[in-house]
């Protein structure tokens, strides 16, 4: 375990490194909020999730939905690592005729499963996804990640009464909570706390860990997994801009991308030489 | 033109039939299944039919969840939560990843009644148009809403149908074919044409043989799809009758009556008279009422004609 552990811990700090360069290029994108989840997608696709990079379409696959759709770089770095398209295309995001659109597509990015972006639809998606997969009898999960901010759409609560009611227990949801959204902190915006309290009154299972803790995040799945009757929500506490002590719990850095002055000193923060 | 039946009605008839034959269909209401008449589906199909409550959004965004993984879900609610509440969710979560998605409204129009403007929907069809991607289907009566229900079952992508509160006339005959995109000529005239959706066609067919009686050659075209419009149809009745009546229980603006303008503007200009809703909300009343104070009967169609014919 302790190696698993340690092997996803470097493939997150490299997944960064790919997120910080990617941005970087494009000069136009989400840098903070992508940052911040990115340990939980790197459990999700190299460690939880059973997919198949080589057959995008796979039966058997687990569903994945990035209900903060602007955290798209998160889930496009996982997927070019995780080998569904080449590496090179990153380089391409938000540009003019790319498969890597700002917000995740899924008519034209292959791995990725429905349209999102659109804060507050994300867990309905997952629901429906859950739901179709039980009516059919399967025993694949979908797992949902969203934003703390993005529980301010009251589409998320009529979602999480649905989830519960149909006793979904093949969905995770997962709240990306690092506590920040565009205007500034989400406590002044329109808080959203307590969290997990919100969602065990509405019959859910909740799990708080550090999102950034991967041990946790391997063991909040595995819990998730075992568990019948109702849906579960992790909590994961997180720091947006993690990893590159600037853009750390920085609203400002929400929508913002590394400059030329700050792509070498961003990768420096991660143990990365700056050889561009 | 004898038969009655309520579009809704048949909707929920169809539905039941077409479930048997294809277990990927399912079917979400939110809380209105007895009005809507999705409860005929979910009393034979219990497994397959998801009550979502009393919230649209959620409901229509769930609809896209189960088609992503391979079912046909039929969504239903009135036409003005339909398109007026979940709007952005049928844009964003069904439209835009062209989800397999239909969404059929029911108690579209201002034939809702005694409930009052707040629940007529006058403005749905404009706004499903505006989507790309999205197909926007109108039926006239029980037989179209049957066919149309059946060819939208069979067709992969977003749909949506609004259908009505009330028995409408049957217009149809009962082998009538539905196909996507087309229009159909009931009443064959040379001297205008009423181009019209949903109930004003079996309208327009009673105008047609009030005016032929005084010696006018009234054409009828019914647009069953509003979007896809039937370019052929529309231009041909343009160029042989050189003026175009349209006629929709709903508003003037962005509707049928908007789509025919825009399509005749560019491929054959001739007068487009629009009836319909000019610009305004509904108002409580009795159905029939209703369409007499917003002069969409049988006979606010033929005067229509007449006062155009003299200007021709």
């Amino acid at each position: 375990m302790k190696e698993t552990i340690a092997k996803l811990e470097d493939k997150a700090r490299s997944l960064r490194v790919s997120i910080i360069k990617t941005l970087h290029k494009s000069q136009s994108g989400h840098t903070g909020g992508s940052l911040s989840a990115i340990d939980i997608i790197t459990v999700l696709y190299f460690h939880t999730m059973r997919h198949d990079s080589a057959n995008p379409q796979w039966d058997g696959r687990d569903r994945f939905v990035l209900s903060k759709g602007h955290a798209a770089p998160a889930q496009y770095v996982a997927l070019a690592e995780a080998g569904y398209f080449p590496k090179e295309d990153l380089m391409m995001l938000r540009r003019l005729g790319s498969h890597l659109q700002g917000h995740p597509d899924s008519k034209v990015t292959p791995g990725v499963e429905v349209c999102t972006g659109s804060l507050g639809q994300g867990l309905s998606l997952a629901n429906g996804m859950a739901m179709g997969l039980k009516l059919d009898g399967k025993p694949n999960h979908v797992y949902a990640v969203l934003g703390d901010g993005e529980l301010q759409e009251g589409q998320v609560w009529e979602a999480a009464m649905a989830a519960a009611h149909y006793k979904l227990d093949n969905l995770c949801a997962i709240v990306d909570a690092n506590g920040l959204q565009i205007d500034g902190e989400v406590d002044r915006v329109m808080a959203v706390a307590p969290i997990a309290d919100k969602f065990r009154a509405f019959g859910w299972h909740t799990i708080e860990i550090d999102g950034h803790d991967i041990g946790a995040i391997i063991d909040a799945f595995e819990q998730a997994k075992s568990l019948t009757g109702k849906p579960t929500v992790i909590v994961a506490r997180t720091v947006k801009g993690k990893g590159v002590s600037f853009f750390e719990n920085k609203a400002s850095y929400h929508g913002v991308t590394p400059s030329d002055d700050e792509l070498p000193r961003a990768l420096e923060c991660l143990g990365e030489q700056c050889n561009l | 033109m004898s038969d009655m039946m309520a579009t809704r009605d048949a909707y929920g008839e169809v539905l039941a039939e077409l479930g048997q034959d294809n277990e990927r269909i399912v079917v979400l209401d939110a809380d209105l299944s007895g009005s809507t008449k999705t409860a005929v589906f979910g009393k034979k199909f219990p497994d397959r039919f998801f009550n979502m409550g009393i919230a649209e959004a959620n409901m229509v965004v769930t609809a896209a969840g189960l088609a992503a993984i391979g079912k046909i879900p039929f969504v239903s609610t009135f036409a003005i939560f339909a398109s007026g509440r979940a709007w952005e969710q049928i844009r964003q979560s069904v439209a835009y990843p062209k989800a397999n998605v239909k969404v059929v409204a029911t108690h579209g129009g201002v034939t809702v009644g005694e409930d009052g403007g707040s629940h007529q929907s006058v403005e749905d069809i404009a706004i499903m148009r505006a989507i790309p991607n999205m197909t926007v289907i109108v039926p006239a009566d029980g037989v179209e809403t049957k066919a149309a229900i059946k060819a939208i079952a069979d067709y992969k992508g977003p749909v949506y149908v609004r259908l009505g509160r009330n028995k409408v006339p049957t217009v149809f005959p009962k082998d009538y074919s539905f196909a996507i995109g087309k229009g159909s000529e009931l009443v064959t005239g040379s001297d205008l044409t009423f181009v019209t959706t949903g109930l004003m066609t079996s309208a327009a067919v009673k105008a047609a043989e009030a005016l032929k009686s005084e010696g006018i050659s009234a054409r009828v075209v019914h647009i069953g799809t509003v979007k896809p419009l039937d370019q052929d149809i529309l231009v041909k009745a343009a160029k042989e009758t050189q003026l175009i009546i349209t006629a929709e229980e709903h508003s003037i603006i962005g509707g049928l009556g908007g789509a025919v303008a825009e399509l005749l503007s560019e491929h054959c200009p001739v007068p487009v008279h629009r009836l319909g809703v000019k610009d305004r909300f509904g108002t409580s009343g009795k159905a029939e009422e209703l369409l007499k104070y917003f002069e969409l009967t049988a006979d606010d169609l033929a005067g229509a004609a007449r006062e155009a014919l003299k200007r021709k």
